[in-house]
């Protein structure tokens, strides 16, 4: 690997002030064609590059992005990574992804902070209790670490959440997910980025897909605003926007894309060292490296394209956050944005073939697409490069909304996405 | 977050309606006589449109009563409002 990161590399810029780091990637202009094309630069968009050229020996390939790369969702979420899914075609997805975050840094030559912190689940009520109880059980099974815990041990892993009997939604106990945590998210997507463009691959941001060519049943290339480039694959990786790409085609999707908000505050002192969710009263809450407490909140109701959010679901889980953690009544927050989420009716992914040969969509991550990001990747590459899918994301199929087979976790699993 | 000018009560703001989704999606007429692929498209499949959108509303807060609006997904602009049944004002 050439330009790699190491503490030599750091100690031998140091002594020219480091003005002479290379680039981390090309600005790549396109070339007439490729043989695939991945539209949508974001974290999943950049490793489906990565692992198409790195496992399919597949280089001469294109990421082209309409924005910046890492600007869309991947810059844009809580950055919580965890694979404590109910269903067993969940749980082998996710956790695929875990397994490849566990050594992503390494392989990437890229530190992306990934942090095994713990997720911790709460449950509120009876049926939260059963519900992840449930889960926990499904996910022994299934060879993930899960735990049960009991209100006196939530509060001795996480000591400031006020566990009192008294409050609106007490605390009845929760679940644990040691190894989850969180990574820093830009870094995912800069170091797939680097990864992908070292092997060959041309990133080509502030270029947007206008049409797609077909010829009979089959895709030619990409109108662009950078103009036509031929190919005869194409996936596209677009989130929030896949709808409008499907479109292109003539094809609907059993998307609808809506907002998604986060904030975070001040900086403040270590005060939070894991990451907590509670999906009852909608708060989930972790503390960045910089200090800033992170917090997510929940989707607008309606289909929008804005990436800004109401007031009124910010006020929801905030008004959450204080009863749970009354010791952040006094923090100020500092940011607060939205991100465009599809979701589909099963707020399950789609890793998939279509009906027109040569595309390939994988979208629907609903709230919840950053923690599958190397496994999406990696499993995307493969459906596109044998043009079958993995087994692993067998199931994730579009063809699921035909047979009525549906991985249906927003039912079933008890979180937050 | 937008005002929502109900047809019975007025402008509003938004957090009072819930939002029924896509607008005009019939229901089949003949069920039985449906394959499993039209199922999907009448269940699942949605337009989820990047602009002039055609929806349903519930003033769920208010007057409990549904009604249909145009409303641009790009901007959350909001062209016409339009009781159910009503014809939709054209493009």
């Amino acid at each position: 690997m050439k330009n790699k990161y190491s503490i030599f590399s750091l100690i031998k810029n140091a002594f020219s002030g480091h003005e002479n780091w290379q680039r981390a990637w090309r600005d790549a202009t396109p070339k007439k064609e490729y043989d695939a094309i991945i539209i949508g630069g974001g974290g999943h968009g950049l490793a489906t590059a990565y692992y198409l050229a790195r496992k399919h020996k597949m280089s001469n390939i294109a990421v082209v992005e309409k924005g910046w790369i890492g600007g869309g969702n991947t810059g844009r979420n809580t950055t919580i990574i965890r694979s404590n899914y109910l269903w067993d075609a969940s749980a082998g997805l996710y956790d695929h992804a875990l397994k490849l975050w566990e050594g992503l840094s390494q392989e990437l030559n890229y530190n992306i902070m990934f942090s095994q912190r713990g997720v911790m689940n709460l449950a509120h009520n009876l049926q939260d209790v059963r519900d992840l109880k449930r889960r926990t059980h499904a996910n022994r099974l299934n060879g993930i670490d899960a735990v049960w815990l009991n209100t006196e041990d939530v509060k001795k892993f996480c000591p400031i959440i006020n566990t009192s009997p008294n409050i609106r939604y007490p605390v009845l106990g929760g679940t644990l997910q040691k190894r989850a945590g969180t990574a820093r998210h830009d870094a995912v997507a800069w170091g797939y980025a680097r990864g992908a463009d070292q092997m060959g691959v041309d990133i080509i941001q502030n270029c947007e897909v206008k049409g797609i060519k077909r010829n009979g049943d089959r895709v030619e290339g990409i109108e662009t605003t950078k103009g036509f480039i031929k190919t005869n694959k194409i996936g596209v990786v677009a989130a929030g926007h896949s709808s409008v790409i499907a479109n292109m085609v003539g094809m609907r999707l059993p998307l609808e894309s809506k907002p998604l908000q986060a904030l975070v505050s001040e900086p403040v002192k270590p005060i939070i060292d894991t990451v907590v969710m509670s999906n009852a009263v909608h708060a989930y809450v972790s503390q960045s490296d910089k200090g800033e407490l992170v917090i997510g909140a929940g989707t607008d109701s309606y289909i929008s394209y804005t990436q800004k959010g109401s007031h009124n679901v910010v006020e929801e889980t905030l008004r959450a956050i204080l009863e749970l953690y009354p010791i952040f009544s006094r923090m100020k927050m500092l940011r607060q944005w939205g991100g465009i989420v599809d979701i589909c009716p099963d707020a399950s992914p789609i890793i998939s073939k279509t009906q027109i040969k040569g595309l390939y969509f994988n979208c629907g991550w609903g709230t919840g697409g950053f923690k599958a990001t190397p496994g999406s990747g990696d499993l995307f590459a493969h459906t596109i490069a044998n043009d079958e899918p993995h087994k692993l994301n067998a199931s994730f199929n579009l063809n699921r909304f035909v047979s009525g087979d549906l991985v249906d976790e927003h039912g079933a699993a008890a979180v937050a996405h | 977050m937008f005002l929502i000018n109900c047809p019975y009560c007025g402008e509003r703001d938004q957090s009072e309606f819930s939002c029924g989704g896509e607008a005009h999606i019939e229901r089949p007429k003949q069920p039985t006589e449906l394959s499993d692929d039209q199922w999907a498209e009448y269940l699942f499949m949605r337009k989820n449109i990047k602009g002039i959108q055609f929806e349903r509303w519930n003033h769920i807060h208010g007057c409990r009563k549904w009604f249909n609006i145009v409303r641009d997904t790009s901007n959350d602009k909001i062209h016409a409002v339009y009781k159910m049944g009503e014809r939709p004002p054209v493009k």
